[in-house]
C-alpha cells in the first residue's frame, strides 16, 4: 500500500514508470521467495506432526491402519505408572489451578502497583522476569527442602501449582502489562474513584474488563506452558502428562498410544493459541 | 458513607486515612511474599547450597570445582548444543520472520504461522522427541537418520523445531519496525538491494537479530525435557547432569554437584540474558 502511496506522490509522470517495473520484478521475486520459504518451513513443522498421526493410527501390523491408539488413550494402563486418563485429569486440573492463581496474584497487584505504587513498578517488573533467567532446572535444585515441607501435607500431584505459577509469571505478566499500557489507567480509576467507586469496583468493574483480551492472552500462555511442562514435575518426582508419557515411551518403547495421545495434547494447544488469535483479531476490528 | 469514602481519598486527607488503614504498598505484599517463597529462596538455596559441602560447612573452593574437566565437559557440551542451536534457528527464523512480515498483515498465513510459532516456541517437550522418533529416528517415516542419536546434530535438528518459532516470535516486531520508506529513500538514492540490506537494512535489524540469537541461547540452554526423551543414557549437556545428579548423588566428592551445576547455569544465563536486554533496548530505538 505504501508503494503504491509512494508512485501516486512522484511528481513527474516519466519517471514513475520505472519504479513501478522496479516494483513490480521485485514483488513478483519477493512472492516467489515468500512461496518457496512457506512451503519449506511448513514441511519442516508439519512433517514430524503428521508422522506422530500416522504412528497414532498403525494398527497391529505395520502399514495397517486402525484407531486402537485413540481409544487406548481413555484406558491405558503402563506398568508401575497411574492410569493414563489419570495424568491427563492432573494436568489440565493444574492448568486451570495455575491461571486462575496467577491471575489472582497478578492482575490486582500490577493494577495496584500502577496506581498508587509506581515506585514499586521497576521492582515488580524485574521480579515478574525474573523466571526467564533462572530455568526450571536450577530452580528444581532450590526447591527441594521447600517441597519436602509442602509434602507433608499433600502428596496430591496438584501441588506442582505453587511452582507452576512462578514459571508462567514472566509470560502472564508481559501479556496483562501490554494490555495495563493499552488503557489510560489513572484517568479511568479518577473518574470511577469521583463518581464514589471504591478500590475493589474500580479493579473489577472498571479496569479488569478493559483489559479482557490481555487477560484472555495470559489465561491460555499459561495453559499451554502447564500441558507441556516436564522438567520440574519429573525430578521433583510428580506425575503428569509428560512425566507419564515419557515412563510409558521407556517402558514400552513405540507403543502407539504416547503417539496418540501426543498429536491430542498438541492439537489442543494449538486451537488454543488459535482461539487467542482470532480474539485478538474480533477485539481490534470492534474498534 | 459516600461522603466520608470520598473525603479520605481527598488530597489532603489521605495522611489521616493512611494512618488508620495499611500503607499502600501493603497491596503488593501477597505477590512479593509469594515470589519471595517460590523463586527467591529456592535460587538462595542453590546459591548457599553450592557454596557448602554436603555436611553444612562453608567451602568457597567448590566455586573452582566448576574448573574440573567432568563438569568443564558438560558445559562445553551445553554451549556447542547452545550456540548451534540458536545460530541455527535465529537465522532461519529470521528468514521465516521476513516472509512472514512482507504478507498481509492480517492474512491467514500470518495467522496460522504466528499461533503455531506461540504453540511450537513452548512445546519443547517429550512430546517433540517423539515426533521426530518417528520421523527420522531408527523407526522413522520419512528416512531413517544415521545421525539421529549423534549429538549435537542429532538433537539441533530437533531443537530447531521449536527455535525457529521462538525467533519468529521475538524478531517479527524488529521487522514490523521497519518503514517502507526507508526503503524507498534508499531507492531514490540509487542504492541496490544489497546496497540497501548492507548499510540501512541490515544494521537497523542487527541488534534484534543478535538479541533474538542471546535470547534462543537462553532458551537452548535451560531446556530439558526434549533431550531427556530423546537420550536418557548418556548425559551431554549441564541439565542432564543436573537431573543425574539429583537422583543420585556421584561424581565429585565433597560437594553438593547439583547446586554447584545450578549455580554455573544461573551465572551463565544471566550473562546471556544480561546482554540481550541491554540489545533490546538498542533495537527499541527503530521500533516506536
Amino acid at each position: 500500500m505504501a508503494a503504491v502511496t509512494s508512485v501516486g506522490e512522484t511528481p513527474a509522470p516519466a519517471a514513475a514508470s520505472r519504479p513501478r517495473g522496479m516494483h513490480a520484478s521485485r514483488k513478483r521475486r519477493l512472492n516467489a521467495f515468500r512461496y518457496v520459504v512457506f512451503t519449506l518451513f511448513g514441511l519442516f513443522f508439519l512433517l514430524p506432526m503428521l508422522a506422530m498421526l500416522r504412528f497414532s493410527l498403525e494398527g497391529a501390523k505395520l502399514g495397517t491402519w486402525s484407531g486402537a491408539a485413540w481409544k487406548q488413550i481413555a484406558s491405558y494402563q503402563g506398568e508401575g505408572v497411574p492410569p493414563l486418563i489419570s495424568s491427563i485429569e492432573i494436568t489440565l486440573e493444574l492448568a486451570v489451578i495455575t491461571s486462575v492463581v496467577t491471575l489472582v496474584l497478578l492482575v490486582p497487584t500490577m493494577i495496584w502497583v500502577r496506581l498508587r505504587v509506581q515506585w514499586l513498578a521497576r521492582t515488580m517488573e524485574f521480579l515478574s522476569l525474573l523466571p526467564l533467567t533462572i530455568p526450571a532446572i536450577v530452580l528444581v535444585v532450590g526447591l527441594g527442602p521447600i517441597y519436602n515441607r509442602i509434602q507433608h501435607y499433600s502428596l496430591s500431584s496438584l501441588m506442582l501449582f505453587w511452582i507452576y505459577v512462578i514459571l508462567a509469571l514472566p509470560y502472564a505478566y508481559r501479556s496483562l502489562s501490554a494490555g495495563l499500557s493499552a488503557i489510560d489507567v489513572p484517568t479511568l480509576s479518577e473518574a470511577a474513584r469521583s463518581l464514589g467507586a471504591s478500590w475493589f469496583t474500580v479493579m473489577v468493574r472498571v479496569i479488569v474488563p478493559n483489559m479482557r483480551q490481555a487477560i484472555l492472552n495470559a489465561l491460555l500462555l499459561t495453559c499451554s506452558l502447564v500441558l507441556g511442562e516436564f522438567t520440574i514435575a519429573f525430578l521433583l518426582l510428580y506425575n503428569n502428562l509428560s512425566v507419564e508419557l515419557y515412563s510409558i515411551s521407556r517402558n514400552t518403547p513405540n507403543a502407539g498410544v504416547i503417539f496418540s495421545t501426543s498429536t491430542a495434547a498438541l492439537a489442543f494447544a494449538f486451537v488454543l493459541l488459535l482461539i487467542l488469535s482470532y480474539a485478538g483479531r474480533a477485539r481490534r476490528g470492534r474498534r | 458513607m459516600a461522603v466520608a469514602a470520598t473525603t479520605e481519598t481527598g488530597a489532603r486527607p489521605a495522611r489521616a486515612g493512611r494512618r488508620l488503614s495499611a500503607p499502600a504498598w501493603a497491596g503488593t505484599v501477597p505477590f512479593l511474599a509469594y515470589v519471595a517463597v517460590f523463586l527467591l529462596w529456592p535460587t538462595g538455596i542453590v546459591v548457599v547450597d553450592s557454596l557448602k559441602n554436603p555436611n553444612g560447612s562453608w567451602a568457597f573452593a567448590n566455586i573452582t570445582k566448576l574448573g574440573d574437566p567432568l563438569v568443564r565437559g558438560y558445559f562445553i557440551g551445553s554451549f556447542k548444543l547452545c550456540v548451534l542451536s540458536s545460530v541455527i534457528g535465529a537465522v532461519l527464523g529470521a528468514i521465516l520472520a521476513y516472509a512472514i512480515a512482507s504478507g498481509n498483515p492480517d492474512g491467514v498465513v500470518r495467522r496460522l504461522y504466528l499461533a503455531g510459532s506461540g504453540v511450537l516456541a513452548q512445546t519443547g517437550g517429550v512430546t517433540l522427541a517423539f515426533a521426530f522418533l518417528v520421523l527420522i529416528g531408527p523407526v522413522g517415516l520419512l528416512f531413517h537418520a544415521s545421525w539421529f542419536y549423534s549429538f549435537p546434530w542429532g538433537i539441533t535438528v530437533i531443537y530447531a523445531y521449536f527455535q525457529i518459532p521462538l525467533m519468529v516470535l521475538v524478531f517479527l516486531p524488529a521487522i514490523d519496525g521497519v518503514k517502507v520508506q526507508w526503503r524507498e529513500a534508499s531507492e531514490n538514492l540509487g542504492a541496490s538491494a544489497w546496497q540497501y540490506w548492507r548499510y540501512v537494512g541490515g544494521p537497523l535489524l542487527m541488534p534484534a537479530f543478535l538479541g533474538g540469537t542471546l535470547l534462543l541461547f537462553a532458551n537452548a540452554l535451560s531446556a530439558f525435557a526434549t533431550i531427556a526423551a530423546w537420550e536418557n543414557q548418556i548425559a551431554y549437556i549441564v541439565p542432564q547432569q543436573i537431573s543425574t545428579a539429583l537422583s543420585s548423588e556421584v561424581g565429585l566428592s565433597n560437594v553438593n554437584v547439583a547446586d554447584l551445576l545450578a549455580f554455573g547455569m544461573i551465572i551463565l544465563v544471566a550473562i546471556v540474558m544480561t546482554g540481550y536486554a541491554l540489545l533490546q533496548r538498542r533495537a527499541a530505538r527503530w521500533l516506536r
